[in-house]
């Protein structure tokens, strides 16, 4: 399984020069399983760069969102495949009572907020919500499950053969919660899909000092996140959903941070790192 | 053992009745009891560590539904069934026994389904001694 980040920052995207040894597009990975099928998760400003990318001439996508804020769907019409009637889409979303997944999309990405309306996509494109039981894509299993965050809100387990990856980029999992180092383990949001992964990519927006003044925002402190892994028995931890405020300096230090606590609670420090734009893990 | 992860909506439900004052518990979609909070405990006279997670007949044996005079009551039309058969939150009185001293008291219950848009999670519950809802008082 390979993984590449096109997108790692959060909220919204920052092409400061200041940010861009971590990148400033907003949230997009790219997976891309030994067969060769590839899964899309989210659909962040960091899509645009992946389709400008694309070497893949698979006509199957599969584009997972794991909610509806706009720093996850902000590139969706920017993702050139759309345009191509010869491409089958498929988008998977959050399920909601009442409107559709398309209905809801189409809120931002129709006039008069976009020049281009969903319905006019060239390609055959499917908006389906997420099934509630693990599904295969490729040679993959696919669970999703919702998870603490301001709105519905999923998280994605994938698992090919004997690796997984979970993604959990907008997660609060302290929130109301005893401290994560306590909880009783089956009572922490995410961690079922998080569970003992080969990699986990997890929200770290806030540093310890900014987050009691965010409590509640939906996303996580550093330490949290860290904690969370470790809880979840996580083999390897990224931290991921930088906030627009950290500059590469501020980020190279919360990685410090971050890798000294993983360390002190032994595991090797090298499992730990900032998602950076255009990387790639090979899992 | 593997860890049985919690869906969402039951994580949160523990999350706020833990600080609440109303006695409060959570149970699965069948009516098994998860979890209840301190203010539950002091109603009943146990606190959840030491009761524990109990399938839906055997609470119901050790604390209620009773009548007035100690006999129990059928279960399919009180609010936690109701709640959980028709998705709607449910209300309803009737009496509970105190673990500390056997004594039965009064109960209003108010039952509100954990739906999802698709399946049940569970269901919240909270309930409230009766002579204190009319003094004012906990």
């Amino acid at each position: 399984m390979r993984v590449r980040f096109w997108g790692v920052r959060g909220s919204v995207a920052v092409p400061s020069g200041r940010m861009l040894g971590y990148g400033g597009n907003t949230s997009c990975v790219e997976v891309t399983l030994a067969d060769g099928t590839e899964i899309i998760l989210d659909a962040g400003t960091g899509i645009r760069e992946l389709a400008a990318a694309r070497t893949s001439h698979a006509s199957s996508v599969q584009i997972l969102l794991t909610h509806l804020h706009l720093d996850h769907i902000q590139g969706l019409l920017f993702f050139g495949p759309f345009f191509d009637p010869a491409n089958e889409i498929t988008v998977y979303g959050p399920p909601a009572p009442g409107p559709n997944l398309d209905q809801r999309l189409a809120r931002y990405l129709s006039a008069p907020l976009s020049p281009v309306d969903l319905r006019e996509l060239p390609a055959q494109v499917e908006f389906a919500p997420c099934p509630r039981e693990e599904w295969e894509v490729g040679g993959a299993r696919v669970q999703a499950a919702t998870v603490a965050h301001r709105g519905v809100t999923l998280g994605y387990r994938i698992t090919e053969g004997d690796t997984t990856l979970c993604y959990l980029p907008d997660h609060e999992p302290a929130l109301g919660a005893p401290p994560l180092t306590e909880a009783d383990p089956g009572w922490i949001s995410g961690i079922g899909l998080a569970d003992g992964a080969t990699a986990l990519i997890h929200d770290a927006q806030y540093t310890d000092d900014e987050y009691p003044n965010h409590v509640g925002w939906g996303h996580s402190r550093v330490s949290d996140a860290v904690d969370f892994a470790l809880r979840a028995d996580a083999q390897r931890l990224i931290l991921f959903h930088h906030d627009p405020g950290h500059d590469d300096t501020t980020l190279d230090d919360l990685g410090r941070v971050a890798q000294a606590s993983w360390e002190r609670a032994g595991r090797d420090p090298a499992t730990l790192s900032m998602a950076a734009e255009g990387t790639t893990l090979e899992l | 053992m593997p860890v049985e992860h919690q869906p969402l909506l039951l994580v949160q439900g523990r999350n706020l009745i833990t600080g609440l004052a109303l006695p409060a518990l959570l149970t699965d979609p069948d009516g098994g009891l998860l979890f209840f909070n301190e203010a539950a405990g002091v109603l009943l006279g146990r606190t959840f560590e030491e009761v524990g997670r109990l399938p839906r007949e055997q609470w119901a044996r050790q604390f209620g539904p009773f009548d007035e005079a100690g006999r129990p009551l059928a279960t399919d039309h009180l609010p936690l069934a109701n709640a959980l058969r028709e998705g709607r939150p449910a209300q309803g009185r009737f009496h509970v026994r105190m673990a500390s001293n056997d004594d039965l008291r009064e109960v209003e219950v108010s039952a509100l389904p954990l739906l999802e848009p698709d399946r049940y999670e569970g269901a919240l519950v909270v309930f409230w001694p009766v002579e204190a809802a009319a003094s004012g008082t906990t």
